[in-house]
């Protein structure tokens, strides 16, 4: 153990350096956010994520975040346990119907303000799985949608744009 | 003896490919499941059509076949009142189709939670009934009390109910419920074209994209009699070790990282990503989402690909062996890992248990060997089998087969033939295909039924944790609450694969 802990300690970092934010999701997030709001949360915001339906896939790139490649926490921001410590909730998949209420738990459960970001092409609209007798819809068919980050998964980079950009926007220098 | 050769009587049908199957009657059916109970035979599947169920097993020599019981007004001989692994997939039958399994031992519905606006969606729809509080079992005994987890969970993973009942930290007993990510795959596909379907057999379950893609393509060339050429037969099996090797690197780490052994996780993890940029560069996803395709494959390996995936060999090949070793020597780990949420064989070979989970308690197979499919018929590779059944053990099994995985992506790439990459399709009149292909997790099955037209008619995608799901329920017995994520990660079994 103490050669792999030596050996990381003397060949570098592997961290990359974070992409600029999502124009795009600069301009969405941009009309959704209140001046009072960014004043409040600083430069930090904790995530609370719900698989609402999804194929696993975006959930394997949310996870990529933490690695060492992306290491998230750098920026601020940070995944949490429970929907109470929560500023933003991302939420993957089509809403199916078995999961339209714990997502509205979930969401009715985080304290104000609050922002919700949806993951992937599915949870823009239902994606593939639109249509079908057991999908409630897109999530903003559920929860209303402050951000959506398309891709089916979206990479890693994708996911970290768009967060740095609700950062941006969100945590806008407390004075 | 082949299985339908035992069975009086029983109707063989036309089209059906590449193994038989045939009609039988009530007899042939209950005669069916007394093998299954017997552990003669291993159940396979079993699903629903129209106007009947359909029951895939394996044989005690390994051969396979598809057994059909036409429902009378909508009830067929319960399986599972002899052979528990069939409740699960009789109580999603009810659910779907509204068939009835006569004396089943448990009439609760599964996939339905009583929300969908509809019931039995693939059968003879009707209206929505009024919504029934879902029964847990029940519990008796001194001192207990229960903690329900889920659908949300802490992490960032599926959604998924489990209902604890401890006695102090012991877990006495934990039902899981699932069908929270049920999205009506099944339904979405009847009626599409062979396109479409194919992109909703890659989204069944995210992590074994490939897997599902190539099973389901296979199941498709089976029933049109086609042949993929033979360099997309080696493209598809380089694609799914890759898949492998990704899954079992980010698993083997998750694992220890539920140890709170964050050093494995950081580690494994960084090999991880390097696997997926690779497939990124070589096939455009990191997934490899749609790269398989019916026919062929949709992408080819660039000029420098071989390269590519060479360089991620020789990166594994020399810190992994470090990471074994750490994992071996560190003894508050494996204080966590040995003896932990064990599955006991009988259990394994009952359920029919596939992947690490089967292969860890001593079931030894594994459908690149046993189904034999190309391009796996020519290439080197051992089938690690152990016996102990724990959470180490799976660990175990997982780390050999990244070792396998390693030697056979340089098998392929150096047997790599040059051709083209995709057939035709057309339609070829009404036909039926079957194919199984090991994922990462175990065996996936695929069904499928296409119309005159070459559009799917029914297609049936069964996932292996359909048979290890209930062995968590075993597994965690007597282990305390605590130990529970280790037991499940340990699993890795999938809530979208399996609610579909």
């Amino acid at each position: 153990m103490r050669r792999t802990l030596l050996e990381s300690l003397t060949t570098g970092a592997l961290t990359e350096p974070a992409p600029a934010p999502d124009r795009a999701a600069l301009a969405e997030l941009a009309q959704s956010l209140e001046r009072a709001a960014r004043a409040r949360l600083g430069r930090s915001l904790s995530i609370r994520h719900v698989d609402a339906g999804s194929c696993n896939g975006c959930e394997l790139e949310l996870h990529a975040l933490a690695n060492a490649f992306y290491d998230l926490e750098r920026l601020g921001l940070r995944f949490v346990a429970s929907p109470r410590h929560a500023d933003v909730l991302t939420v993957t998949g089509p809403v199916t119907k078995n999961m339209r209420e714990a997502l509205l738990r979930t969401y009715d459960a985080m304290p104000d303000p609050k922002w919700v970001v949806a993951v992937g092409g599915c949870a823009r609209d239902g994606g593939v799985f639109a249509g079908s007798y057991a999908v409630a819809g897109g999530v903003n068919d559920v929860i209303p949608v402050d951000l959506h980050i398309p891709g089916c998964p979206p990479n890693p980079r994708a996911l970290l744009a768009g967060l740095v950009a609700l950062l941006e926007t969100a945590g806008a220098r407390k004075r | 003896m082949s299985v339908l050769a035992n069975i009086a009587g029983a109707q063989p049908v036309e089209g059906h490919r590449p193994w038989p199957r045939a009609v039988v009657d009530e007899a042939g059916w209950v005669h069916a499941i007394d093998a299954l109970a017997a552990g003669q035979w291993t159940l396979s599947g079993l699903w629903g059509d129209a106007g009947c169920v359909h029951m895939a097993v394996i044989g005690a020599d390994g051969d396979i076949a598809v057994l059909t019981y036409a429902c009378h007004d909508g009830k067929f001989p319960s399986v599972g009142a002899k052979h528990p692994p069939a409740v699960r997939l009789e109580r999603a039958i009810a659910s779907l189709f509204g068939y009835t399994p006569e004396g089943a031992p448990d009439p609760r519905p599964w996939l339905d939670h009583g929300v969908w606006g509809v019931t039995h969606p693939l059968g003879s729809a009707g209206p929505a009934q009024e919504r029934v509080p879902y029964t847990f079992l029940p519990v008796e005994g001194e001192a207990l009390h229960q903690v329900p987890v889920g659908p949300v969970h802490a992490g960032i993973i599926e959604p998924g109910h489990f209902r604890f009942t401890a006695n102090g930290e012991f877990v006495v007993r934990v039902e899981e419920r699932l069908g929270y990510v049920h999205k009506g795959i099944e339904s979405l596909m009847a009626g599409a074209t062979l396109d479409r379907a194919a992109q909703l057999a890659a989204r069944t379950s995210g992590d074994s994209t490939v897997a599902y893609s190539w099973a389901f393509a296979a199941a498709a060339e089976a029933a049109m009699q086609l042949q993929a050429p033979p360099r997309a037969i080696y493209l598809r099996a380089l694609m799914a070790e890759i898949e492998r090797l990704a899954n079992h690197l980010g698993d083997i780490g998750a694992v220890c990282n539920d140890a709170s052994f964050a050093l494995m996780h950081a580690q494994t993890s960084i090999l991880r990503e390097r696997v997926l940029r690779a497939a990124e560069a070589c096939f455009g996803h990191r997934l490899m989402m749609d790269a398989v395709v019916p026919g062929g494959v949709a992408r080819d390996l660039p000029a420098n690909g071989a390269q590519t995936i060479r360089a991620f060999i020789a990166d594994v090949r020399k810190v992994f062996p470090r990471l074994i070793e750490l994992y071996d020597k560190t003894a508050s780990l494996q204080d966590r890992t040995v003896t932990t949420g064990i599955v006991k064989p009988d259990y394994a070979r009952q359920f029919g248990a596939g992947g690490f989970v089967g292969r860890a308690a001593g079931r030894n197979f594994d459908a690149r060997r046993n189904v034999s499919y190309a391009p796996y018929d020519v290439l080197t590779f051992e089938v690690p089998v152990l016996e102990a059944g724990d959470v180490n053990a799976r660990v175990w099994i997982r780390i050999r087969e990244v070792e396998q995985s390693l030697s056979l992506l340089e098998q392929i790439l150096d047997r790599l033939p040059q051709g083209d990459l995709r057939v035709g399709l057309s339609a070829r009149g009404a036909c039926e295909g079957m194919a199984y292909r090991e994922a990462f997790r175990g065996d996936v099955l695929v069904w499928l039924r296409l119309d005159a037209g070459g559009r799917v008619a029914r297609c049936h995608l069964r996932d292996a944790s359909w048979f290890q799901w209930p062995l968590v329920e075993a597994a965690i017995e007597n282990n305390i609450i605590a130990d529970f994520p280790l037991c499940n990660k340990s699993f890795n079994c999938s809530y979208s694969g399996h609610d579909l």
